[in-house]
């Protein structure tokens, strides 16, 4: 991950506001289904339309998610009121959105990034969600240009946990394992699927520039951003177009700014100075949300090992670094408990990490070769018995198969340690044969010894162990 | 930011903060609505001005009659309305959706 | 079933009515039949109503006699016609608010209070007139015409709930349910000479009410005595899952203490309640300590400092919900509409024509009030000074059990009277709008006639959730003037 950003002497300084869906059987106001993907208008109810009359009723599982999120970022969960944010849009049934103001129920937590970057979580708020328009006639489904708009209110209701991070982002990179990371927490809290892809995790760009020590500069927000690699880009091309300005002696205006994925960059939304008075007072209809010690003590104490913590289990079992690609890879797909079965089970941890890692993508976080079996198979490998090649063979039996007995198989195989008078002269044949290669690797080219190696597996029909292979070349050259 | 208390009487609200207010609150008033309305809402901003006098300075603002905290309900579905229903109710419907003239003029 | 009976024969009162229905004594039909001939004769001149439900009455009335028939309980209310005010949610039948913007409207489903009053065995006769959604205290800013004032047509029945207090008034129901921001059912029932009751904020469910301030209003029954009062609000009240400002416990029980008199109770006078009401209000009030001085009350002077802030309060609170309880009324998903070429056209096109005067002139001071800049200044403000008034009222019930004011400050007025200077209307709410915003319970009962002969009536406070001792008051109150 890049440590540092600059671009003509200034940094970016970056906060992300991420909106999560929660996994709720119903809305947050209402008992209609949370479902993503029904026919439009079919989860509604007077709440949801707000219609006359209609009153919200706060869902307690949502609130149960939102501390959950919380506290898994190190939040504060603390008494919380609910506000009106008053806006007319088609989507917005009661012209006004209920959200959390003066008083969010998480504040003040934080995340840590692999690579040990501490962005600090500023709040964490319950609000729900819009529904949603579609643009009819026009070009591409966008706004401008259309003929009407259809709405559906299926999404509207829906609750979102808004995560507002400090601005202690610094570099492209760590803002796409921010958002990997807090997706990660979300998905093992059991807070929200995440999926940017499908909208059920939206984030947002605040980004500024400045000289390094300088105060903060103007900020511009950035919407529509996608996916992860759209943060990483989004933000680039904002802090570099903000340098372009500074430094042709222009201001920044503070403004929303959306991002256009197809030309790589941001263009004016609306200015903040534009922006609507959103009079925010106390929801009269709602009272206050209070959770006592004894509820948050139990979501605490319910809280599943995160990721930072698994990853720092499997280095230490494994012995690998903190933020090595295998750590990351197999935690994040959850076979990290996995590893650690083989290793109780009597096997190498250090082999079973590779192998699963390299073998197991497809497998899910439970995989279908028994934990024993691949134990098995590592303490072949690390009593020499079985040469890495060879135990990749092994392997993709115990896959197809869904696990299996090594010796066996390695037997079956015909997989047999070769003794080293064997070895040798197999070794001294492929000398023999390759003079040319001989030559050429006596007089200090290294890359000749590829195709003696490879004259000895071929003689051995891949069951020579390659390293022992070029140990004895070594061992023939330095005498030679 | 308080109300400036010594103002004379009709200057209490101005001509431009009523389009203003008119304006968030999606209302069109005529020129002389306007006009009407800022004598009217002057008026009455005017008698309200009363309640600058009191000495408040410790006390916490009240939003709700009622000290009850902590309404929830359980996570359950309940029946929904009939879509078919509530579209034939609404002033314009297509393809099971509600239908609104262009969205323009509004934040995006 | 005896021969249809003639109209002096049956009962009028709600408790009556059920008692005579239950018990095969009566038919709803014919009870039913003699409240729509009653309609028949004199809605033309008083406009109670914007919709007379006569045939859905007959075949609710036809049910709850054949229920009798067959042994089943019809339940607390069997065969009481009730009207209900426009603002409350009747599903498939039209609910107005007596607003343009919601002419023709049928609500998908019922307020909680219609369907606790359908299960109690009442029989929904009409729904009833109001200044256009709640807002105003003479019925005169209907979008659908005023109601006129049963006692003397040439005047208000007060308001917002005018047309349901004007319904029992003139006999076209035998109760009603009106809603109470800042008084809209209390004044209404002083002016018409019934009693109208505020019940504490959250003991009756607000789901189906369609909101004016959400923090404020109740709703409440208008009935000819209290303790056909008393009856209704038993069968409304009680916790709601569908309200999350729903008190939690069950409805009120009030009926059996009614006449255990107010011997030994603190009624406390207000000794600098704010000026206004008239000689002849005044006199009725006087003379209503001396009744209760009688019964053997102890009556207690006492100060309430902030009372007279309330008006100030309310006029920046009220309007500040409603600004934004009305900004759903876009035309987008029910209601009115008028076409555009872009949706932000359509929201102005709409609102503008949809509401009438005195709405507008409320939202506009509400946004103004919730405003950046003027926040602190105006609704910050107003709820500090609500928690100085709900303080000052708390350290009063320390000393006085209940306390007595003038309801309305003068008798019925003139249609057209107070029209063209709002101000002077929003004076008429000076007496009840503290309830609201203290969240504590008042009743109007009347209280002898004033000038013109027109009905007095006498308001009782309470503090919150002691409903119980304000009746006592009232139905002592409604003993001693019936003398």
């Amino acid at each position: 991950m890049n440590e540092t950003w600059t671009f003509n002497g200034y940094e970016m300084v970056v906060g992300l506001e991420v909106h999560v869906e929660l996994a709720t059987r119903t809305k947050l106001f209402s008992a209609s289904p949370n479902r993503f993907g029904d026919e439009p208008n079919t989860n509604i109810d007077p709440v949801t339309l707000g219609l006359p009359g209609a009153l919200p009723v706060l869902n307690r599982q949502a609130v149960e998610l939102a501390m959950r999120l919380g506290l898994a970022l190190d939040c504060t969960v603390q008494r919380s009121t609910f506000a009106r944010k008053n806006y007319f849009y088609p989507d917005m049934p009661k012209a006004y959105q209920i959200s959390q103001y003066d008083e969010p129920i998480c504040v003040d937590g934080w995340l840590d990034l692999p690579g040990s970057i501490r962005v600090g979580i500023e709040r964490a708020h319950l609000e729900e969600d819009t529904g949603k328009s579609t643009h009819v006639g026009g070009s591409g489904g966008r706004i401008h240009g259309s003929d009407f708009s259809l709405i559906d209110f299926n999404r509207a209701g829906v609750p979102l946990v808004e995560i507002v991070s400090r601005p202690d982002i610094r570099t492209p990179d760590q803002a796409k394992a921010y958002v990997g990371e807090l997706r990660a927490i979300l998905v093992a809290v059991g807070a929200s699927d995440a999926k940017m892809e499908e909208g059920s995790m939206r984030v947002d760009a605040n980004v500024s520039v400045r000289l390094p020590g300088a105060e903060f500069g103007t900020r511009c927000e950035i919407k529509n951003v996608n996916s992860v690699r759209s943060v990483g880009r989004a933000i680039e091309y904002e802090a570099q177009r903000q340098v372009g300005m500074l430094e042709a002696g222009e201001v920044i205006r503070q403004e929303t700014r959306h991002w256009d994925e197809n030309d790589g960059r941001t263009h004016t939304l609306r200015s903040k100075e534009d922006a609507d008075d959103y009079r925010y007072f106390q929801e009269p209809d709602l009272v206050v949300v209070d959770p006592d010690a004894e509820w948050i003590e139990r979501v605490r104490a319910g809280l599943p090992m995160l990721p930072a913590a698994r990853r720092a289990r499997l280095a230490e079992v494994t012995g690998q670094a903190l933020d090595a690609e295998a750590i990351l890879v197999v935690t994040e797909r959850g076979q990290d408990a996995y590893v650690l079965a083989v290793a109780n089970a009597g096997g190498d941890a250090g082999r079973a990490l590779v192998h699963v890692k390299e073998a197991f993508a497809e497998q899910g976080d439970a995989p279908i070769v028994p934990a024993a079996d691949l134990a098995g198979l590592t303490r072949l490998e690390v009593d020499g018995k079985l040469t890495a090649t060879q135990a990749k063979q092994v392997l993709a039996e115990f896959v197809t198969n869904g696990g299996g007995d090594a010796e066996t198989i390695a037997a079956a195989k015909g997989f047999e340690a070769m003794d080293t008078g064997e070895l040798e002269s197999m070794v001294d044949d492929a000398i023999e044969s390759q003079p040319d290669a001989w030559a050429k690797f006596c007089a200090g080219e290294g890359k000749a010894m590829g195709a003696l190696v490879g004259a000895v597996m071929k003689a051995s029909k891949g069951q020579a162990d390659g390293k022992a292979v070029s140990a004895l070349l070594e061992q023939r050259r330095a005498v030679a | 930011m308080r109300a400036v208390a010594w103002l004379f009487v009709s200057d209490r609200i101005t001509p431009e903060a009523v389009a203003k207010v008119a304006k968030l609150a999606r209302l069109s008033l005529s020129d002389d609505e306007l006009d009407q309305a800022t004598h009217q809402l002057s008026a009455m901003l005017d008698h309200f001005a009363d309640i600058d006098a009191l000495d408040l300075d410790d006390v916490e603002p009240m939003t709700h009659p009622t000290p009850i905290a902590n309404v929830m309900r359980e996570d359950i579905e309940m029946d929904c309305l009939d879509r078919d229903e509530v579209l034939a109710a609404a002033p314009a419907a297509e393809d099971g959706r509600f239908r609104v003239p262009p969205i323009l003029g509004l934040d995006d | 079933m005896s021969d249809s009976p003639s109209a002096a024969e049956l009962p009028t009162s709600v408790g009556d009515i059920a008692w005579s229905v239950r018990n095969n004594i009566t038919s709803a039909a014919d009870v039913l039949e003699r409240h729509l001939a009653t309609i028949d004769e004199r809605e033309g001149d008083i406009h109670a109503f914007n919709l007379v439900l006569a045939d859905e009455a007959r075949a609710r009335a036809a049910e709850i006699d054949d229920a009798v028939t067959v042994g089943r309980d019809p339940g607390p209310l069997a065969g009481v016609p009730i009207a209900l005010k426009d603002n409350l949610c009747t599903q498939g039948i039209p609910t107005t608010c007596s607003s343009k913007i919601l002419d023709g409207w049928r609500p998908p489903y019922d307020a909680t209070v219609v369907t606790r009053l359908r299960d109690a065995g009442a029989i929904v006769v009409g729904k009833t007139n109001l200044d256009e959604f709640a807002m105003g205290s003479s019925t005169e800013n209907s979008a659908f015409g005023a109601t006129r004032n049963p006692h003397d047509i040439s005047r208000v029945p007060g308001g917002s709930s005018g047309g349901s207090a004007a319904a029992v008034a003139a006999g076209f129901a035998a109760a009603s349910l009106g809603s109470d921001t800042g008084g809209s059912i209390r004044q209404p029932a002083a002016l018409c000479g019934v009693v109208g009751v505020k019940p504490t904020y959250g003991a009756v469910s607000r789901y189906g009410l369609v909101a004016f301030a959400s923090s404020l209003d109740q709703i409440g029954p208008f009935t000819h005595d209290v303790a056909d009062a008393a009856l209704v609000l038993e069968a409304i009240s009680g916790h709601d899952q569908m309200d999350s400002t729903s008190i939690r416990q069950g409805p009120l029980h009030l009926s059996r203490q009614l006449d255990m008199g107010v011997a030994g109770l603190r009624v406390g006078r207000i000794t600098d309640l704010p000026e206004g009401a008239s000689p002849d209000v005044a006199a009725r009030l006087d003379e209503a300590f001396d009744a209760l001085r009688d019964a053997g009350a102890e009556i207690v002077d006492v100060e309430v400092p902030a009372f007279g802030y309330g008006l100030t309060a309310y006029y920046l609170i009220a309007p500040a919900e409603a600004s934004s309880n009305l900004a759903r009324y876009d035309g987008v998903r029910f209601g009115h509409r008028v076409e555009a070429p872009d949706t932000n056209a359509m929201y102005m096109a709409t609102r503008t024509d949809g509401f009438g005067a005195e709405v507008k002139r409320r939202i506009m001071l509400g946004t103004y009030a919730l405003s950046a800049g003027y926040y602190d200044a105006y609704y910050g403000r107003a709820l500090r000074v609500r928690r100085r008034i709900a303080a000052d009222f708390a350290a009063a019930y320390e000393r006085a059990d209940v306390l007595l004011t003038p309801a309305s400050p003068t008798v019925a007025f003139h249609l057209g009277d107070k029209t063209s200077d709002p101000m002077s209307m929003y004076l008429c709410d000076t007496y009840t709008i503290p309830s609201n915003l203290t969240g504590d319970p008042a009743l109007s009962v009347p209280f002898g006639t004033g000038d013109d002969g027109l009905p007095v009536g006498v308001q009782v406070l309470a503090p919150a959730l002691e409903e119980s001792r304000m009746f006592r008051t009232a139905a002592e109150l409604e003993r001693r003037v019936r003398k």
